[in-house]
């Protein structure tokens, strides 16, 4: 075994992935602890995720699709915001839980060495198993109504994954050590991820907004993974090749954004926490 | 010869004072750079020791050298920073300076059942508590069967660790503990948790890994427990290693270092005295029948505690109040000076004298630290908390007339009171 050799100055990596591979085992486990407390302390299970988005759907189909009468670029409504519902639950799953982590695991902090990277990870991963869920779902729904996806689906599925656990994980990192450090953050945030929904288009599609604006909005790239999901079901969905790159660049400088002022700070979360 | 399995040299921690709220609010933050957008970017004042006015060195310049199977035990006050040190050595927080080398695997149990989740089941928790603990899925089937015999849990194990009992619980994580395989194991006052049953167990466990020759470090006040198990002891006071030698020779020390400090304690020096603007603590000091104490007190007498203060600031009231705790750190009373004039009258300047008696035939024996706290009570505000002023030890002579009467083995219990005992024939 190689020697150990701790000293005041830390000189790892932004991102130490032999590490968090030594630590695999773990990350499973918190995984699996997170959905299995989960589903025991919900009634309905497992079906409450599937719940959730449905209800939510139905809603918004009701309020934005029949009353407020919002365009859905040529979808029926309700296959178009359960399109942006999936992915944005997944978004805000995966960033709230992950935001909380190092509280809600305070006392293994404090106790024992682990890499802390893998809190917030495993938090983005247990969003990902309620995700899959739902992307069947999706799939179900749309295929009921008679909406088959496109095969184009194989490449953008995964990309709108990627991309949406890279950014969830990012600003997660940085909320996560934020918090740490201002405990009233975790009061702001259930706002701050609410607002986010509004500037995603999950309830309008991005057509109706301005071309400046459309700019600006695909800084989040929530907004292009909502948008190509919806084309993969409708080739005549209008999609923006351009702002792909804007939101793929923008969730790469999110996650080196986390992982820099979270490898900044993590060091001391055990004399804070 | 072989290389130290631990090398550590010149290590400090320098941390904050005000362990309370380490942490800030936005709010705060934010309304404050408001306020005052000059006062982030000043610098803080630095000490000669190298501080800042809200720090202070939990652990300062300590240089050590283990070899491959040695156990090491740790004594030293509360505050020596012996925590500090495990800490370090695991890698859970950073040293401020100096390094630590280590030449093998580390575990630390600073705390049993450390992740355990009260939702999931016994076995479940198993799993979970070792994969924190650093052992890989396979290692833990292996040993599974044995874990869950350590802790006879065999019953139980698909219940949720919500339902189970204290002693349960803690047998299950102690259990899952000290299977780890690491090459250094550091321990911190685990045992002073649970049965006497299960403490002996946990002991002879403990016994069982240091005959395979593993490296272990040894948090306690027990010195018992020191002297059995381990080979060398590290002193700590205030954040200085004060010695690292034998057994023998470190835990002598050890009741000498606290016998120096012993009964009595006076802080020349108004201004560094402990305290605030409001009242500072002169002197304490302790007394047997009314002459002073010497170190060690018999179990008989009638103690008293004189508290000098010096009030500084009118219009006051002022509660002085006393805690003693036992060298097992269990509290064994607080009390305070709640009744009389003296209550809610407003202080004038002045140095005072308080007296506390403490009867003769209640405490147990062994050793003993106070602690004095003086307080106001609206708004409540502790103007000194002082821990660690005197220390003493409680002898009892077995010459028949005390609560031990005619017996010789141990006694347990925290106070050892002579009470009124009745017995006839019915």
């Amino acid at each position: 075994m190689k020697d150990i050799i701790i000293t005041p100055f830390s000189s790892k990596k932004l991102l130490d992935l032999s590490e968090i591979w030594r630590y695999r085992e773990l990350l499973y486990i918190f995984t699996w602890r997170d959905i299995k407390v989960r589903y025991k302390q919900t009634i309905l299970g497992i079906l409450w995720v599937i719940f959730q988005p449905i209800v939510t759907m139905a809603i918004f189909t009701f309020f934005f699709g029949n009353l407020a009468k919002i365009s859905s670029g040529g979808l029926p409504y309700a296959l178009f915001s359960l399109c942006g519902l999936v992915y944005w639950n997944f978004f805000s799953g995966a960033l709230s839980h992950a935001s909380d982590s190092m509280l809600t695991n305070e006392s293994i902090i404090k106790k024992v060495y682990i890499p802390k990277i893998i809190i917030p990870l495993s938090s983005v991963i247990t969003g990902f198993i309620d995700y899959l869920i739902n992307f069947f779902l999706l799939i179900f729904f749309a295929l009921s109504l008679g909406y088959i996806p496109q095969v184009s689906g194989l490449i953008i599925f995964p990309l709108g994954i990627i991309l949406t656990m890279i950014s969830a994980f990012g600003l997660g990192l940085f909320l996560s050590s934020f918090n740490v450090k201002y405990r009233d953050v975790r009061y702001i945030l259930p706002f701050f991820i609410q607002i986010l929904l509004f500037i995603t288009p999950v309830i309008y599609p991005l057509s109706i907004v301005s071309e400046r604006n459309r700019l600006i909005m695909a800084l989040n790239p929530m907004t292009t993974v909502v948008e190509l999901t919806r084309f993969v079901f409708s080739v005549n969905y209008k999609i923006y090749p351009h702002l792909i790159i804007i939101s793929l660049l923008s969730s790469l400088v999110i996650l080196m954004f986390g992982l820099w002022y979270f490898r900044k700070t993590e060091q001391f979360f055990a004399d804070v926490v | 010869m072989s290389k130290p399995i631990i090398e550590i040299n010149n290590l400090s921690k320098k941390y904050k004072i005000g362990i309370k709220q380490p942490y800030f609010s936005l709010r705060d933050t934010v309304m404050g750079f408001v306020a005052n957008p000059i006062t982030p970017f000043k610098k803080k004042k630095i000490n000669k020791e190298g501080l800042a006015e809200d720090e202070f060195w939990a652990l300062k310049e300590v240089s050590l050298k283990i070899m491959p199977g040695e156990s090491i035990g740790i004594i030293g006050f509360n505050g020596a920073g012996k925590t500090t040190l495990l800490k370090l050595i695991s890698q859970i927080t950073p040293p401020t300076l100096g390094e630590i080398i280590l030449r093998g695997s580390v575990a630390s149990l600073l705390e049993v059942g450390t992740g355990f989740h009260p939702e999931l089941s016994g076995r479940e928790n198993i799993y979970l508590n070792g994969a924190i603990l650093g052992m890989t899925r396979s290692e833990i089937n292996k040993k599974f069967i044995e874990i869950v015999n350590f802790a006879e849990i065999e019953k139980f194990l698909d219940t949720p660790v919500k339902r189970y009992s204290s002693g349960m619980y803690m047998r299950l994580a102690f259990a899952v503990a000290s299977h780890l395989d690491s090459d250094i194991l550091l321990i911190d006052e685990v045992l002073a948790v649970g049965d006497t049953v299960f403490q002996k167990k946990c002991l002879g466990k403990i016994e069982d890994i240091t005959g395979k020759g593993r490296t272990i470090l040894f948090v306690t006040h027990n010195l018992q427990a020191i002297s059995r198990y381990c080979q060398k002891v590290a002193l700590l006071d205030k954040g200085n290693l004060v010695k690292f030698a034998s057994v023998g020779k470190v835990v002598n020390d050890y009741l000498d270092y606290r016998q120096k400090t012993a009964t009595k304690r006076t802080w020349a020096k108004l201004s560094s005295s402990p305290g605030d603007n409001v009242v500072r603590l002169r002197e304490v000091s302790l007394w047997e029948d009314l002459r002073p104490a010497k170190d060690s007190v018999d179990i008989r007498s009638t103690l008293r505690i004189d508290i000098n203060y010096q009030v500084l600031t009118s219009g006051e009231s002022l509660v002085p109040s006393i805690q003693l705790t036992n060298q097992q750190g269990i509290i064994v009373f607080s009390s305070n000076h709640s009744v009389e004039e003296w209550n809610w009258k407003k202080r004038e300047k002045g140095t005072y004298l308080s007296s506390v008696y403490i009867p003769g035939n209640f405490l147990s024996d062994g050793n003993y630290i106070l602690r004095v706290v003086i307080a106001s009570y609206s708004p409540a505000r502790k103007h000194i908390s002082q821990r660690d002023v005197i220390t003493f030890c409680v002898v009892d002579s077995s010459e028949g007339d005390t609560a031990r009467g005619g017996y010789i083995g141990r006694i347990d219990g925290v106070v050892r009171p002579l009470l009124k005992w009745n017995t006839k024939l019915t």
